[in-house]
Parts: structure tokens; sequence; C-alpha cells
């Protein structure tokens, strides 16, 4: 370390530095008004095209609109804050317009469901049967239909959900050992296949086997039956990826107390996992509560109630929406919709009552 | 209530990979013995071996005899869980299961072993092991509280509390310190201290300085060439072994001229 206090340059030669070191670590900005600035005109500038030009309707304008402000903001901003940046500005417009798109769909499913399913939709729509009712007339609910879509969903899920996660677990903790690896590929490649199988086909196998096959009738047992076949390779992969993620240090720490694999499986493992395996489960339950097809092939169609689902034909939402929609009348249409809303309310109802056991039961924060 | 260990001639694999070659070694109740050398020699391993936590690697096996106060481990009737109740382990990193309170941390080996035990017995237990660990001051107002709340130090003495509360005959820690910060350390080091009044306690660690903190006796692991076994270099008493040790790699490890 010298003692000496350091030479100060001259006042005119540390200025000049200074801006020197300035202009390196600075550079040109926009104004923190610039994108809204740059969204406003290229509205303004979607309009007036609109109004001159061959751009037409509310979605085109919003089109040219999104184009234009990527051009305005990046060029602009090409200009001013240089290359880096108007890269950075355009790849976060194209981000969030992505977002949008694929959100705008959502939105619009939801804000249609609901606007046209209120208007058909009260407590004695939710308490009656469609008995006796003809299509033309207003009246009659989803009752028989709420019941039989709540039969078949619970059955499947009860036989589907265990199956699944027991599934995955014989993949992910008892697979490794060399002399199963053939068998986890086998089931491996085989619940891939599952999952590609279409909905009508499986209607079909189930129609076939269990109907014609071994003579028994059409009921809601035979649906439930469809929809577990359906619902079990999403548990499963869900489930798998579930349990992958869980840390080998719990499982060995487990190991190191003395506790048994399979209680180590049952207490630790599928407690820490529980979050993710309640939500992909709930996922398959919301897949398969809407499916049409199989249901057709397996249980038809009723306009009675029908609470044993081992006889019988049993309604469901699903055919009922789409049996609804077919009428074609104002009162059936209406009557389609409103179901839809029932539809949807189910399924949100039971995935965040899970979502809130979940939360209670699994890994504490 | 400690056990001594006794292993001799013992090869361990991983499948046709030879991992370490010809351990002998002999480990005395109530002492602490360090395994030190450097990463890739088997020294884990070799601990892994002792409590038969190799065997969760597919494909793991040993060939020779390890002897808990003359009973081999490996025996074929022997039970690997029975094993690990009384050969108890604590790992490198903390690792409170996330779904527990710190309570049932603490008595998870007990509940999940399977016993039937009372409310009050269970409470008995939670003090004591955490007593012992040196945590229950600071964690006895929020037994109720999640495990992996606690800081990384808190963390570990969690599992060695979670460790003594099955009250196992030997504790075996793999590398305890190395994801901790020098007062937790101290802390861990002060514990293992008072724990050889009660348990046999092997330890591997990187740290030279710790070995020669903690330890009674000292072992050496070192390759004997690169894709080769590990092998136990020499096995002395701590101060011997840091004055003056026999062989020349041990040399060159304690004085860092490794290599």
């Amino acid at each position: 370390m010298s003692t000496q206090p350091p030479v100060s340059p001259a006042p005119d030669e540390r200025v000049e530095s200074d801006r020197l070191l300035h202009d390196a670590l600075a550079g040109g900005k926009l104004p923190r008004w610039a994108a809204p600035a740059a969204g406003v005109a290229s509205l303004v500038l979607a309009f007036g095209l609109n109004v001159v030009t061959f751009v037409d309707g509310v979605a085109g304008t919003l089109v040219v609109a999104a184009l234009l402000f990527a051009t305005i903001q990046t060029g602009w901003s090409f200009a001013v804050e240089g290359r880096r940046h108007a890269v950075d500005r355009l790849a976060t417009t194209l981000v969030y317009t992505t977002f949008l798109v694929a959100l705008a769909p959502l939105v619009a499913i939801l804000l249609t469901v609901v606007v046209r399913g209120l208007k058909a939709l009260d407590l004695d729509f939710l308490l009656t049967s469609m008995r006796g009712v003809s299509p033309r007339a207003e009246g009659g609910g989803v009752y028989h239909a709420i019941i039989g879509t709540l039969e078949q969903v619970g059955i499947a899920a009860m036989i589907g959900i265990p199956l699944g996660i027991m599934t995955a677990i014989y993949l992910v903790e008892y697979a490794a050992q060399a002399r199963s690896r053939r068998l986890a590929r086998a089931v491996s490649f085989f619940v891939d296949v599952m999952t590609g199988v279409p909905s009508v086909v499986v209607g079909l196998f189930i129609y076939t086997a269990f109907v014609l096959t071994l003579g028994m009738e059409r009921s809601g047992f035979a649906a439930a039956l469809a929809l577990t076949i359906l619902m079990i390779p999403v548990v499963v992969r869900s489930t798998e990826e579930m349990l992958r993620i869980v840390p080998r240090d719990l499982r060995e720490a487990a190991y190191a107390l003395g506790i048994p694999k399979w209680r180590t499986i049952l207490k630790v493992v599928l407690p820490t996992a529980l979050g993710g395996i309640v939500t992909g489960a709930m996922l398959a339950v919301a897949r398969i509560a809407g499916e049409t097809a199989p249901l057709l092939l397996t249980t038809f169609m009723t306009t009675s109630i029908n609470w044993n689902p081992f006889a019988g034909p049993q309604a469901a939402l699903p055919t009922f929406i789409w049996d609804q929609f077919n009428s074609g009348t104002d009162a059936s249409q209406d009557r389609a919709w409103a179901a839809a809303l029932v539809l949807i309310t189910i399924v949100m109802v039971l995935y965040l009552t899970a979502k809130i056991i979940a939360r209670f039961t699994g890994v504490k924060r | 209530m400690a056990k001594r260990i006794d292993v001799a001639d013992l090869d361990i694999y991983y499948g046709a990979f030879k991992a370490v070659e010809d351990v002998s070694l002999s480990v005395e109740p109530r002492s602490v013995t360090a395994f030190i050398g450097p990463s890739g020699c088997g020294k884990s391993t070799v601990l892994r071996s002792l409590n038969r936590m190799h065997e969760v690697i597919p494909g793991a096996y040993v060939d020779g005899n390890v002897l808990l106060d003359g009973q081999d481990i490996y025996a074929s009737d022997v039970d690997p869980v029975n094993v690990r109740r009384t050969i108890g382990m604590v790992f490198q990193r903390p690792n409170p299961f996330p779904t527990m309170s710190i309570y049932e941390n603490v008595i998870a080996g007990l509940r999940l072993e399977g016993g039937k035990r009372r409310k009050g017995e269970m409470d008995d237990v939670v003090e004591k092991s955490l007593r012992g660990a040196n945590l229950w001051e600071e964690v006895k107002d929020r037994l109720s509280r999640p495990g992996s709340g606690l800081s990384g130090g808190q963390q570990q003495r969690l599992c060695i509390a979670r460790a003594i509360a099955v009250e196992p005959q030997v504790l075996l820690m793999d590398e305890p310190c190395s994801a901790l910060d020098p007062i937790s350390t101290l802390a861990i080091e002060d514990l293992i201290e008072e724990l050889k009044e009660r348990f046999t306690i092997v330890i591997v660690t990187h740290n030279m300085q710790q070995a020669a903190r903690v330890s009674d006796t000292t072992g050496f692991f070192n390759l004997s060439g690169v894709g080769k076994p590990g092998r136990l270099v020499e096995m002395a008493p701590t101060e011997t072994m840091f004055s003056t040790p026999t062989q020349q790699a041990t040399e060159d490890y304690i004085s860092g001229r490794f290599g």
C-alpha cells in the first residue's frame, strides 16, 4: 500500500473521464410511457384502416393493432435503444400475445356457458327430471342426469384412481429391481397406448365385452367401466411424475430409521407427493366427466330418474347436453347450456374440494 | 447398550463394479471412528454397508462379514429392516420429512415401525431425543410447526434426534456437517462428543480437522488407482494417525500433498 494520496487529475480531465465512463455504461432509453403510447397509436391506426380499407370486424382490427404495435414499438426501440432492447421488447410482446391468445378461448367458453346457462338454470331445473317433458316445452331438468354422472364418475374414480396410483407405485418404487424391469417396460408401454385409444373405441369395447359377450344389460356401471379405462392412464402418468420428484433422501431417511418399505411408501412418499397426485386424479375425473361417446354405447339415455347404476339405461350430463342440443328448439338449447354450466360447476367443486383436502394433509409450509 | 462392529474381508459391489475391496476393521463401543479419504474412495459405501443401506441401490451386494457384537448382519436369516433399527444413520443433507411437524419427525421411526405407544410416552421420547440432540430449548415452543421451517443446522440436529429416538446401538453419520456453516458444525461436533457416551459412532468426513477433533480412531481410505476399487489404507488411533502415520499415502493426504 502506498502511503501517498493518489494524485488527483486536473478538473477538466476528471470531467472528461467521468463522461466517457458514463457513456460506456448508459444507453438510450425509451420513456416509461412508450409502450402504452405505442399501444394507443396502433389501436387508432387500426381503426383508421378499418374505415378506409379491407380490414374488417373486431377480430381483424385487433390482429392488425397487435401487428402494428409490435412493429412500432420494436422500430422505435431499435432507433433509440439499440438492437438488444428492440429484440427484448419484441420477444416480450410475443410472449404476452401468445398468452392472451391461449387464454382467450378459455375465457370465452366460461363466459358463454355462464351467460347462456343461467337462462334456464334454477332450483327446479336441478331437482326435476325430463320425464314427460317434450323437447319443445319449457321446464324439465337435469336431476336424473346429475345422479347418473355422479354415480358413473364416482364408480369410475373409485376403481380407476386406486388402480392408477398403485400401478404408478409399482413402476416407480418396485420396478427398479432388475428382474422386474421388463414387466415394467411393458406396463409403461401399454399405459402409453391406452392414453391414445379414442374414447368411442373404449365404449365399443365395453359394449362388446360386457353387453354382447357377457350378456350384461346396458347400465351406468358399464359406462363407469368405460370411463375407468379412460382415466387409468392419466392417473398413472401424473402419479408417476409426482412420485419420481420425491427426493431419494426422504426414502433413505425412512429406511435408515428401520421403517419397512411399504410403510415408507404409504407414510412418507405418498404424503409428500399428495398435492400433485390429487391434481392429476382430479384432472382425470374432469376429463371423463365430459365424455359422451362411450356413454351412448354403454348406458344410452333416458328421461327418467334411475338410481340403480347396475340396471337399465341411465342419464348423464354429457349425453343430456348432446340430446337437448340435438332437439334444436329454444327451450332445449337453453337446457343444454344450463346442463353444461352444471357439469362445469360439478367438476370445479370436486377439484377445489380435493385441493383443499390435499393442502391440509400434504407437505407443510 | 452400545455395541462393537467388526468387519472382515469386505468387498462391496454395485452390479459388476467392485467399489470397495478387502476392508477389515473394528469399531469399539462408545467411541467415535472417523473415515477420511478423497472423493469416490468408497468410505461412504463402507459406511452404508454397515447398516445395509447400500442395498437400497439396485444391484448392490457385499462379500465378506460385518459382525455386530459377533452377530453377522448379512446372515441369511437377518432382516435388513431390523439391522437399520439397531444401526441408525444421519445423512449429508438434512432430510426431515416435509409432511410432518417437528414432533412427528422425531417420533417417525417409532410410529412408522408399527408399535403402539401411549401419548405420554411419545411426549417423553420427543423431549428426551430433542434434548439429546441439543435442540429442545430452540424448538420446545413450536413442536407442531413443520420441520422444514428450521435452519439447516437445526434440521440436521432434528435428523439426529429422529435417529436417536429409536434407541439404536450404533449411529452412522455420512458427512453430517458438509452442508452446514461453521457454527452449526461446532454444535454438531459438541453433540457427537456427548452422544459418544451412549452410542457407538462412525462418521465419514471430508474435513480432516473435524476428524482430528471428534474421533478416537481414524481410518484412511484411498483408491488403488483410477477405475480400481477403494481400499482401507490405514487405521489407527487418531493421534497416531495425524502425527506419525505409517503409510506414505496417509501422510501425503493428511499434510495436503495428495496426488
